[in-house]
């Protein structure tokens, strides 16, 4: 599965490299969206000292750990979500008929390296963030940690939208709602919303335990929903359970592929 | 090399059951150079994706040199070659070089096997002039061959080809023919095709499976065809003939097949 994931996307970047201007733009337009972002996270600190009491360090650490986990993930696995377009366009049969899997071969199509522009911006937020944070040793080794779970649980959910257009090829913007507006629900700190999203992103779809839960643990930040702060470090456990029936789903649904008329 | 027994593929439509394919059984021997026929919706295209592990039937059983497509897609990829008329298995903004190549490391084929396969289907397809052409560049003839060369180079015992014909002008046409009946002939490769070209059917296939309204109607030889229909000489007039007859027929239970009496198998 990786070395087919490597060989498609290596053939999409020598792909891409034929359109110059194109990927020069688009790298840049991916830097200007990132660095949109972060305005709006300095407008809100120019109006306010602290956001649900989190400082501006603390606020631009957990939109550092999100926005990276979920460029990393969007990058390399993003377009497993484009399942109902290969089905309208019967490129999914195709790669159904290869001796390889269908999850890499759709994740790795149209692989556009303009998007490592997003990966950089988010990656230097985060490294700002924790110079001016002096995290003690004894919690900083979680971020790496977080990084890395929040992507599965990013890829996770992208698969599971994927899988969802197998059966309902009209309904890519459902899973949309979830993946890119978790994403952006994770750019701040969750105790600006209601609580009973906070319950629903922890125990529903794992989303707190991308950047909130465990954020919290390594800021050393009691939790408003009173959950005790080692909850903070099972976010590798919640991304591999997600990853489990993501990968169940995925299944389900291709072996439940009707193909199209001709 | 393929049996299908009592395979049947069902789709439910707001509500509505469509039988695609019911209670298909045929047997092609290794060897063999098949031509699937039908009127548009018949069933062709369902079949090949079950013979092909796309699609999962949805009652009998099917086996493609002896694997279980659905179960065992991926291992029978290696064994098989699929070519689609309406589509490319090759990759658009690549050099048809790359597109192949990229096609011997997912199919694992060694390097040095790889040259010698793709030097003769460089020779027999004569891809020469465009292999270094990106495919979105290349002409639909072109563009064809290609993708059957594509679908040769991991050396498949068996080909499928989903209306390899359409829309290719007498020339192309004519080599994709002599290409594919060489191949059946010099490397043994057993072909099963579907087309609306009569003219494929009449100048490359000894057996024709004829379906309409997803079972099989017709099982035999193009003479056996025409015996069906008396009076009319040409295989255009057979067909149509036979086709306006069965379009006012609703999905009904299946009717017997007829057999063709110089039928090879069964």
């Amino acid at each position: 599965m990786i070395r087919t994931y490597a060989l498609l996307a290596w053939a999409w970047t020598r792909a891409a490299a034929q359109y110059r201007v194109s990927f020069a733009l688009m790298t840049a337009g991916a830097f200007v969206i990132g660095g949109l972002d972060i305005a709006v996270i300095w407008v809100i600190f120019a109006n306010t000292d602290s956001l649900a009491g989190f400082g501006p360090a603390e606020v631009m650490f957990l939109y550092g750990t999100s926005e990276l986990a979920f460029a990393i993930s969007d990058t390399l696995f993003g377009n497993v979500d484009r399942v109902s377009q290969h089905i309208r366009a019967g490129t999914l049969d195709v790669m159904l008929v290869r001796p390889a899997a269908t999850w890499a071969q759709v994740a790795a199509d149209r692989f556009g390296p303009h998007r490592i522009g997003r990966i950089v911006m988010a990656a230097a937020v985060l490294c700002v963030a924790l110079a001016r944070l002096d995290i003690p040793l004894g919690r900083a080794w979680m971020v790496p940690v977080m990084v890395v779970s929040g992507s599965v649980i990013f890829t996770s959910m992208f698969t599971l939208g994927g899988a969802l257009q197998f059966l309902l090829t009209d309904a890519p913007e459902v899973a949309n709602a979830f993946t890119y507006g978790g994403a952006m629900l994770n750019q701040y700190p969750l105790s600006v919303y209601d609580p009973r999203i906070v319950m629903g992103l922890t125990y529903v779809l794992p989303l707190a335990f991308v950047n909130w839960r465990p954020g919290l643990y390594v800021l050393d930040r009691p939790d408003p929903l009173g959950l005790p702060s080692w909850t903070g470090l099972l976010s590798p456990a919640a991304a591999l359970a997600l990853a489990a029936v993501a990968a169940l789903a995925w299944r389900a649904g291709v072996r439940r592929y009707r193909s199209t008329g001709s | 090399m393929i049996d299908a027994a009592e395979l049947g593929r069902v789709f439910r439509v707001r509500r509505q059951v469509v039988h695609a394919v019911r209670d298909l059984s045929f047997h092609v021997a290794p060897g063999e150079f098949v031509a699937c026929l039908g009127p548009n919706g018949a069933g062709k295209s369902t079949t090949i994706k079950m013979l092909t592990g796309i699609l999962a039937p949805t009652s009998g059983r099917i086996r493609v040199d002896g694997l279980d497509p659905a179960r065992r897609r991926t291992a029978l990829a290696r064994r098989i070659g699929v070519v689609f008329g309406q589509r490319t298995t090759l990759w658009w903004d690549l050099p048809l070089r790359d597109s192949l190549e990229l096609n011997r490391l997912l199919y694992k084929v060694d390097r040095k096997v790889f040259r010698d396969r793709l030097d003769e289907l460089c020779v027999l397809l004569d891809l020469g002039g465009f292999l270094t052409t990106p495919v979105r560049q290349l002409s639909l003839g072109q563009r064809m061959r290609g993708d059957i060369a594509a679908a040769l180079l991991h050396d498949p015992a068996v080909l499928v080809l989903d209306e390899p014909t359409i829309g290719l002008d007498v020339v192309s046409k004519a080599e994709v023919r002599d290409f594919l009946r060489r191949r059946n002939a010099e490397h043994g490769t057993t072909v099963l095709l579907t087309t609306h070209d009569l003219g494929d059917v009449e100048r490359l296939c000894r057996r024709v499976l004829l379906i309409d309204h997803g079972s099989l109607a017709f099982d035999g030889t193009l003479d056996g065809l025409r015996a069906l229909v008396p009076g009319r000489t040409s295989i255009e007039d057979v067909v149509a003939d036979l086709y306006l007859s069965s379009r006012g027929s609703p999905r009904t239970p299946p009717r017997r097949p007829v057999r063709g009496e110089t039928s090879g198998t069964a």
